[in-house]
């Protein structure tokens, strides 16, 4: 479903390049007064990125504006997803980096006379309005708390009524990645109470329910619910439903809207919860997504990464390392493969960083649990170009290899956010660090406690049997110090499931058998059995087409 | 005003594009009905009153997991999990994020509690998913320290170091029904990983019984998790575990092998 070719792109463009002539011709004639006439209601006055250099009329629309406007509501209309999608993905892009570098889009009054005044049209305007805003200005307040209130009522159309439009999924994702994101901007913003002014605290105290907690959860759990992707993705299971097979599209005149918002609010949620601390909750949420396939969450690569980074990370604060290396392997994998394609979509530069901060969180887990051979090759040569030496060092457990655990866990976790609002006392103090600390501390304390495991590690590998006595002279411990390390040592690579069963992350493991250490390889088990049924299959398949040869 | 995109259908009027913001929304979503009652899911609702209680707070906590309404509901909960000597991790989980969206509502007795039931639900790393929703000046607290400094010995199998740390925290302990125990249980799961065969006193160590306890709690497991105890070379009983395949590596092989039957069933069409 994803549209791919050129010729029509080039189509909507004609239109938009040769409006964008006539809008430079006009261009000079713009002048402070224009600006001043208008009355778009900035309260806390322009943005402060805006200065007087370039003049900024947000009810002038030109006319490149006019046509992007004109042809999106139109091919919404006849939901032409195709074309939606070309205008999203391309022409909004192309008219930012060409008109709206460092102002924000014309004001949604100043569009809606082209769009009939369409109540929907202006949200969904207004909501990439505020994404281009956030994407290259620095947002007031006022500004935050309009953009909240914005999606309030998108999403309230989108739960209440009967939107009857087909958006591409692309567009979808971005909404709820954009309203995390800004949940998680604002509550970074509102935590730096040194700065705050007094018009800022009171416009704070008043506003005390944008970006909300509560509101925020309940609106991304609103959309699941209320979109039963639940329920849908289990009937798909038993063959009564499409879903992924269509990516989501709703291909007998109904709407995806509410159902792929719904599915995308299951990673929102992950998301969240990952920001909040709450790895256990967050994994809950992503359940009903089976990751080990393919599904609607991988249509759009945004959505993928996100999905994956995520999952990975909480994995790994779960301490279930091999589950966190095994994803974290493979979408890295993906994204060496396919990232040539995204180079000049708006997202790579977020691909890279993500590529780039999940190589850390890689180098991390493999370090603790050092499974190599659950990585693909190709990953393996990037990882070791990146990450080989400090790998190397951080095997060490000193205080160096420690700073190392806290430089890659620092540059790799999720932006974490206190969620309660400030008391507003004086003195006001920044709590914007906070949230982040308590992580990256429970962290360390975790690696501190299995300091001593690495060392076991390199005598495991060279023995195969070895008494009680002669390692713990060789690690100079006493016996019953050594008895718990090995015990700390079964403990920490033995995790539990998400069904409460033992999983054993250990490469190497072994036994005590009295006063013996018996060192077992786990030599990853060949399934010859899963291959087998493949070739089987093949076989069977050659067979049936040999079958269907008549020889003369 | 025109609404071709979509009937909003709701009580939203025009295109209220610069809302005056004073309004809630934390009540524009759709209102939940909170179900004390479990017929809704056509299941019969437990006879017994203790276990009827878990069954209607968890499901409070499934249909409503983001409702501060709920957070008296869930506190009595807590208690009721000591008194019951039950847990439910994703119960106090939801407790705690509350707990961290409206940090003035918080209840250290009630914290306490949760946590000493992580360290109790040993090895599962409950006791880390609750820290990390405790804001760190809380984990200040002196008996919060405590309870990290005994979490730290579990999670380092220092079972001496617990015992006697935990001895000296008795006032703090006792109020929840059942800890040693669990305690034990998590140390003969740590002995059951790592032996084969394991010396007595390293269980006495483990577990902190001694003497004739001792030799009632490894009886106990001869008969139900099949030890049996040998004499060992001049230096007292060695006790030989049960084999699983953590301590075992040859039941690990076998189990390795086989093929789930939903893999088989690709093939039902070439065996038919």
């Amino acid at each position: 479903m994803r549209p791919n070719s050129d010729t029509q792109q080039q189509h909507s463009h004609c239109d938009i390049s040769s409006a964008l002539l006539l809008y430079r011709s006009r261009n000079p004639n713009l002048s402070a007064s224009t600006m001043a006439a208008v009355g778009y209601d900035y309260e806390d006055g322009l943005p402060s990125s805006v200065d007087g250099g370039l003049s900024y009329d947000p009810s002038f629309v030109p006319d490149p504006v006019k046509s992007f406007v004109v042809h999106l509501y139109r091919h919404i209309r006849e939901k032409n997803v195709y074309e939606i999608h070309q205008m999203y993905e391309t022409s909004f892009h192309t008219l930012s980096d060409r008109m709206f570098k460092d102002t924000p889009w014309p004001s949604v009054e100043a569009v809606a006379q082209y769009v009939d005044n369409d109540h929907v049209f202006c949200l969904l305007y207004r909501e990439m309005w505020y994404r281009h805003l956030y994407a290259r200005l620095s947002p007031t307040l006022k500004q935050r708390i309009d953009s909240w209130d914005n999606y309030c009522s998108l999403f309230q159309v989108v739960l209440h009524g009967v939107v009857n439009m087909q958006l591409p999924n692309q567009w979808l994702w971005d909404m709820v990645d954009e309203f995390v994101y800004q949940f998680q901007s604002f509550c970074q913003y509102r935590a730096k109470m040194k700065n705050k002014t007094e018009q800022e605290i009171a416009l704070l105290r008043q506003h005390d329910q944008a970006w909300n907690v509560y509101g925020v959860l309940n609106f991304l759990q609103a959309l699941m619910e209320k979109s039963s992707i639940i329920q849908i993705l289990e009937q798909e299971k038993e063959g009564l439903e499409q879903f992924t097979a269509t990516d989501g599209y709703d291909y007998n005149g109904g709407s995806n809207v509410l159902k792929v918002l719904g599915y995308f609010s299951m990673v929102g949620l992950l998301r969240v919860h990952c920001l909040l601390g709450d790895y256990q909750t967050g994994l809950k949420c992503l359940l009903p997504i089976d990751i080990s396939q393919q599904g609607v969450y991988t249509s759009v690569i945004g959505s993928h990464i996100t999905t994956i980074y995520h999952y990975g990370f909480a994995n790994l604060m779960l301490r279930r390392y091999v589950e966190a290396i095994r994803e974290f392997n493979k979408i890295l994998l993906y994204i060496y493969k396919t990232k040539q394609y995204h180079q000049k979509s708006p997202q790579y530069e977020q691909i890279l960083k993500k590529n780039e901060q999940m190589y850390a969180l890689l180098t991390i887990s493999l370090s603790l649990c050092p499974q190599v051979k659950l990585v693909d090759e190709t990953v393996n040569s990037q990882l070791r170009e990146k990450y080989g030496e400090k790998m190397l060092r951080m095997q060490r457990y000193d205080d160096e290899s420690f700073a190392l655990y806290d430089e890659l866990f620092s540059y790799a976790c999720p932006k974490f956010i206190t969620p309660s609002a400030p008391t507003y006392e004086e003195p006001l103090v920044n709590y914007n660090q906070d949230a982040y600390r308590l992580q990256l501390k429970l962290f360390l304390y975790e690696v501190k406690q299995q300091q001593q495991l690495s060392v076991v590690r390199t005598f495991l590998k060279v023995y195969s049997t070895i008494s009680l006595e002669k390692l713990a002279s060789y690690m100079e411990v006493d016996e019953s110090t050594l008895r718990t390390i090995l015990m700390t040592y079964k403990h920490k690579t033995h995790s539990v499931g998400a069904d409460g069963k033992t999983i054993s992350n250990a490469d190497i493991d072994f036994y005590i058998d009295d006063d013996l250490i018996h060192v077992v390889e786990s030599k990853t088990p060949k399934r010859y059995g899963d291959y087998f049924l493949r070739q089987i299959v093949k076989l069977e398949a050659v067979i049936g087409d040999m079958d269907r040869v008549k020889l003369e | 005003m025109a609404c071709k995109l979509g009937q909003t259908g709701s009580s939203q009027g025009g295109p209220s594009l610069n809302p005056n913001g004073t309004k809630s929304h934390k009540r524009h979503l759709p209102a939940k009905t909170f179900r004390w009652t479990s017929n809704k899911m056509g299941r019969e609702p437990p006879s017994q009153s203790q276990s009827q209680m878990s069954y209607t707070v968890e499901q409070l906590v499934a249909v409503n997991p983001y409702n501060p309404d709920i957070l008296p509901d869930l506190e009595n909960y807590v208690n009721e999990q000591v008194s019951s000597e039950t847990y439910s991790l994703e119960a106090n989980l939801c407790l705690l994020r509350l707990y961290q969206f409206e940090p003035e509502r918080m209840s250290t007795q009630i914290v306490a509690r949760i946590l000493i039931k992580a360290l109790m639900a040993m090895p599962a790393p409950d006791f880390s998913l609750c820290l990390f929703l405790i804001p760190e000046r809380v984990q200040m607290d002196e008996q919060f320290k405590t309870l990290i400094v005994l979490s730290h010995y579990l999670e380092t199998a220092k079972f001496r170091q617990f015992w006697d740390e935990a001895a000296k925290n008795r006032h703090i302990l006792e109020v929840v029904p059942g800890f040693e125990q669990a305690i034990q249980r998590y140390a003969v799961h740590v002995l059951s990983l790592t032996y084969q065969k394991v010396p007595r006193t390293v269980i006495a160590e483990a577990t902190n019984i001694e003497g004739v306890s001792l030799d009632k709690f490894i009886e106990h497991h001869v008969a139900n998790s099949g030890w049996v105890v040998t004499k060992g070379q001049g230096k007292g009983q060695v006790v030989t575990l049960s084999l699983n395949e953590f301590n075992h590596p040859e039941l690990k092989r076998s189990a390795a092998d086989s093929i789930p039957l939903d893999h088989i069933t690709r093939i039902f069409p070439v065996l038919g």
